[in-house]
């Protein structure tokens, strides 16, 4: 099998007659039956379904009447419900439960012939930059099996990148598409805030969650945006603004205003090759013909407490509706009412939920609310007004995706402030709501791929990702 | 701001969370240090600031009253941990 | 009570009345939001709570609130959005309400009430709308308590007082005029048994001129307005006792016992409750337009005390037939629909108040189902004061058939039985002198002073006149004609 990296040429290819979905989704199929075990990127494969998918689709090319995703196949995170199959959110609290609906985005990939093959590993409910807080296990990166995949879409990264699907759905909260696929050496987009529905999306934290896509190639980023993206009446927040086709790149030249975060590029904490990989990324900008200059934000050692408090805030909430009584685990230790909640809380949930939990219930009580929620709120509204000036007067603001390349397992668990860091340069994205993408740029020494981050202003993800075509 | 035994018992009751004595130590000791690095913000003047509360620029979102039946009584249980195909069951509520 | 001990005190009430809004379904999802249905099958997964769903607001919950602000003269919000109320019970699917703690959707406003003192208003504080949780039973003998989820997710105004009712009578005509209030808006049926209305009671007493309040306590969920009142009236008597002997208030809910009429302790010390209210982020602000409210303004019905104030005034009712009619808004619209054929208003009203109310109470009719329709009843009015029936043919006779053949109108009825009467005095003249000329000697003895036998005469006319004749006129006539003799 040809090594795809876009749906283009697997369409050509399916249109010529050379290849079908059936022999696609065998080859993805054969590809996770060698590799999944070691690298638990998977919990579920749908294999039979997605082969009678496969037929219905490959019948579908044969009449010409195919949707524009046919010849894709892919993952979803198990955040994203899936109607009549299992919803984990990586968690033991959701074990066994199956979700009675799909989420728009699912829907709509499902509707365009996207073929699903299965549900993917991640960090439990989102919570995690390494996909060690997953209850099934950590994900592994394939170019590095000691290393960890980035996290949450841990698993939604590396099934693309040991070819067991073309594309995956992921989601991201505070970094949870873009770092993975900063790590995996893939392309990973977070749209602006409310560009897609978030029916369907378990809940982390209902101000910052996206869904995006982790792929190969710009253009397949660009084409399952086009499809998941738009109002949908089941979500009062989603946006009601036209959905531009984003597959049809703006190829115009014209001179760009790129800001790179100085505080960013020029950190200490930054690993040499990473440093490096950028600053060749902005002197090639340059030479370009664009304008690069650095900007400073000096409020960007508020972006993670900011995002901490708000997001561990909304999560403590979201998360109570897991409570034994309607769905999900049910202590059988339990001896009346209260022990049931609690102890059915206590075992179901991960250490890192569960700390997340307390923290939001900490900053949400009556005493401490204005001191950090509150707080929080006005220094989320400077850090958004101030972002927003910047991209008045610059087209994008870059910088690398991570100030590292992948951890070794296990390197960062120990300490969670020392997890959180590591999001430094994705949490702004979902602290404003803007539109952000990662793209490969190159790797380091020990051959571990390095990202290059990219955010544009509101709703302006044709010249996003336009920009990131020009790239990569 | 110092969270003591005490006060981590009392978020944990709020949160309906079992903290048995054995996990206080080390749930305090990170919450503790997160809360500290949370602080940080006291730095930022926010004076005049108004807090940023929603994020969508949508307002206005209704829906017609029409009623559209959804999921049977059947799928509604399926999922439930204890019911008697009527009702999801529950440990007595004392009142 | 000692009154004098009772005289020292004054009673401080506000209360707090959720309202069941009658919309078709729920106020933030799809399922039908109507009451009697088997357990859980008015669900959906926004209504149980299951991970990835969102709430939709319901367009008519928002419109019946501001009808309800219309009405008690409250200040729309122009401004609102939700917050989260966070805590957990069984019956709360998502471990949280969605409700309006920061921007209420009315401000103010309030309602008279009618006491045996005079008028007052009682005020609100606010009205706010939010969704209803679940059911939890607890049978007897059961270990385990049962969950319903059909009510979850009703949508709910919650009506908020000042705490400035001062008696039960006043609690229990301010409910009362609220459950007319929401009926007659056809926002919610008031239905108290059911628990489409119910209100908790916050209450304390403080010596008279005292500018601090005593310690509140509150019974929750009364749904019937005599045990409101007689809850109230327990608790008075409790917490002025206690504070004449020393004894500390509990600042705490408590149970109401019908049976025993009296309020006690909920055994499980209620902690205060952290609720931690934040935005709700899953919806967005409403801003009511000016639109909106003229469109919502455009379909009120005229409400009580407007219908109260005309039919007095324009129809010239006393004050008890305007209560009485305006007491639902059917039957109030139903009278007023009948004044649009018949100028005897009072009439109509006493058609209403009496056999109409009869037959219907009766056959376990609402007004609505009536099969006579207003005009109808008019032209059976105009026929009584015409002089062609009696009101007791009318009644009688004419309205039992009016119910079941809808097509006739009362004078097709009357003349179809032959009930036309006969006040043509020129015709009823010749019966009385005929009658007259064939008892020559029974007119003597009238003249010479046995008046009873007007009586005979006037069986005899009737025969005569094969009972058609106005007894009332003939009556009137014969009299005037024997004196003449």
């Amino acid at each position: 099998m040809k090594n795809y990296t876009s749906l283009q040429s697997i369409q050509a290819d399916l249109h010529a007659g050379y290849i079908t979905c059936r022999q696609l989704v065998e080859f993805y199929l054969q590809n996770i039956a060698e590799k999944n075990t070691q690298l638990n990127a998977f919990l579920k494969v749908f294999d039979q379904e997605a082969l009678a998918k496969a037929d219905e689709i490959d019948q579908k090319i044969k009449t010409g009447n195919a949707g524009k995703l046919a010849g894709m196949v892919i993952g979803i995170k198990d955040l994203l419900c899936y109607k009549d199959h299992t919803s984990t959110a990586g968690s033991k609290i959701l074990d066994g439960f199956e979700s009675q609906f799909n989420a728009t985005a699912v829907q709509r990939v499902i509707d365009a012939d996207a073929i699903i093959i299965g549900s993917q590993n991640c960090d439990e409910f989102g919570m995690g930059s390494t996909n060690e807080n997953s209850a099934y296990g950590a994900c592994l990166n394939a170019v590095g099996t000691n290393r960890v995949a980035g996290g949450s879409s841990g698993g939604s990264a590396v099934a693309v990148q040991a070819d067991m699907c073309l594309a995956s759905l992921g989601t991201d909260t505070g970094g949870s598409v873009r770092m993975p696929a900063g790590f995996c050496g893939l392309v990973g987009l977070k749209p602006t805030y409310t560009r897609v529905s978030r029916w369907g999306l378990i809940a982390y934290a209902s101000s910052f969650d996206c869904i995006g896509p982790i792929t190969k190639s710009v253009e397949d980023a660009a084409i399952l945006l086009e499809i998941i993206a738009g109002k949908d009446e089941q979500d009062s927040t989603v946006s009601r603004l036209e959905v531009p086709q984003y597959s049809a790149f703006d190829t115009t030249h014209k001179t760009l205003k790129i800001g790179y975060l100085k505080e960013a590029v020029e950190s200490a904490g930054l690993q040499p090759e990473v440093r490096e990989a950028t600053w060749a990324k902005l002197e090639a900008l340059k030479a370009a013909g664009h304008v690069v200059e650095a900007v400073e934000f000096p409020l960007i050692k508020y972006f993670l407490p900011t995002y901490y408090i708000l997001t561990t805030a909304e999560a403590s909430s979201n998360l109570s509706r897991f409570d034994g009584v309607k769905y999900g685990h049910r202590s059988n230790q339990a001896t009346d009412l209260m022990s049931m909640y609690k102890k059915s809380r206590a075992e179901g949930f991960g250490k890192e939920v569960k700390r997340r939990i307390m923290l939001g219930t900490f900053v949400l009580s009556a005493s401490y609310y204005d001191a950090y929620y509150t707080k929080a709120q006005k220094v989320r509204r400077l850090i958004k007004d101030y972002t927003d000036q910047l991209l008045s007067e610059y087209d994008f603001l870059v910088c690398p995706t991570t100030p590292t390349t992948a951890y070794k397992i296990g390197e960062k668990t120990s300490d969670p402030i020392q997890m959180y860091l590591g999001d430094l340069f994705t949490v702004q994205a979902n602290v404003v709501g803007l539109p952000a993408i990662s793209i490969p740029n190159g790797v380091d020494n020990d051959g571990m791929p390095i990202g290059f981050q990219i955010m544009g202003g509101a709703f302006q993800e044709k010249a996003l990702l336009s920009f990131a075509k020009s790239l990569y | 701001m110092k969270i003591d035994k005490e006060a981590l018992q009392k978020i944990a009751h709020l949160a309906r969370l079992e903290m048995p004595a054995s996990t206080e130590d080390e749930m305090m000791g990170s919450l503790n240090s997160v809360l500290t690095w949370m602080e940080e913000l006291n730095e930022v003047d926010t004076a005049d600031i108004k807090p940023l509360t929603h994020m969508s620029l949508e307002v206005n979102a209704l829906r017609e009253d029409k009623v559209i039946p959804n999921i049977s009584r059947e799928q509604g249980l399926k999922n439930a941990p204890k019911q008697d195909g009527e009702y999801f069951r529950v440990p007595k509520v004392i009142e | 009570m000692n009154q004098e001990i009772r005289n020292k005190y004054e009673v401080v009430i506000g209360l707090e009345v959720h309202a069941q809004l009658q919309t078709e379904s729920k106020i933030f999802a799809a399922d039908s939001a109507s009451f009697g249905a088997a357990p859980n099958t008015h669900i959906s997964p926004i209504t149980l709570g299951h991970p990835g769903t969102l709430p939709k607001l319901n367009r008519k919950a928002v419109e019946y609130a501001i009808k309800m602000g219309f009405a008690a003269g409250s200040k729309i919000s122009e401004y609102q959005y939700f917050d989260r109320k966070n805590y957990f019970y069984p019956d709360l699917p998502k471990g949280y309400q969605i409700t309006q703690d920061k921007t209420p959707i009315c401000i103010g406003g309030g309602v008279k009430v009618k006491l045996s003192t005079g008028e007052k208003v009682v005020r609100f504080h606010h009205i706010h709308l939010e969704e209803d949780a679940g059911k939890s039973l607890h049978a007897e003998g059961l270990s385990d308590s049962l969950i319903d989820y059909n009510r979850a997710g009703t949508p709910l105004i919650e009506m908020v007082t000042e705490p400035e009712i001062k008696s039960s009578e006043e609690a229990a005509q301010f409910m009362t005029e609220v459950r007319k209030l929401v009926r007659y808006l056809h926002i919610c049926d008031g239905n108290m048994e059911e628990g489409s209305l119910r209100c908790d009671v916050n209450i304390s007493v403080m010596p008279v001129g005292s500018k601090v309040f005593g310690t509140k306590v509150e019974i929750k969920n009364m749904n019937s307005i005599r045990f409101i009142q007689k809850a109230i009236d327990y608790e008075v008597v409790r917490q002025i006792e206690a504070v004449e002997a020393g004894v500390k208030i509990i600042q705490e809910t408590r149970n109401f016992d019908p049976s025993t009429g009296r309020t006690s302790g909920m055994r499980e010390k209620e902690s205060m409750n952290d609720y931690r209210y934040f935005p709700e982020p899953d919806l967005v602000p409403l801003h009511i337009s000016e639109e909106l409210l003229i469109q919502v303004k455009t379909q009120m019905p005229a409400l009580p005390w407007e219908l109260f104030e005309k039919f007095t005034k324009t129809y010239g009712l006393p004050d008890y037939d305007a209560g009485v009619l305006t007491d639902s808004r059917e039957v109030a619209e139903y009278f007023d629909a009948t004044c649009q054929f018949t100028k005897n208003y009072k009439a109509a009203s006493n058609w209403i108040m009496g056999t109409i109310k009869s037959y219907l109470n009766d056959n376990h009719l609402e007004i609505e189902q009536l099969t006579i329709t207003p005009e109808k009843l008019a032209q059976l009015i105009n026929l009584v004061d015409e002089g062609k029936v009696s009101t007791s043919t009318a009644s009688q006779q004419i309205f039992p058939v009016m119910v079941t053949d809808t097509s006739a109108s009362p004078l097709q009825i009357a003349e179809a039985k032959n009930l036309i009467q006969q006040s043509n005095t020129d015709t009823l003249q010749s019966l009385i002198d005929e009658v007259l000329a064939a008892n020559p000697a029974k007119v003597k003895e009238y003249k010479n002073g046995k008046k009873g036998l007007l009586g005979m005469f006037m069986g005899d006319i009737m025969k005569k006149s094969k009972g058609s004749a106005d007894p009332k006129v003939t009556t009137a006539l014969l009299q005037k004609t024997l004196d003449s003799l």
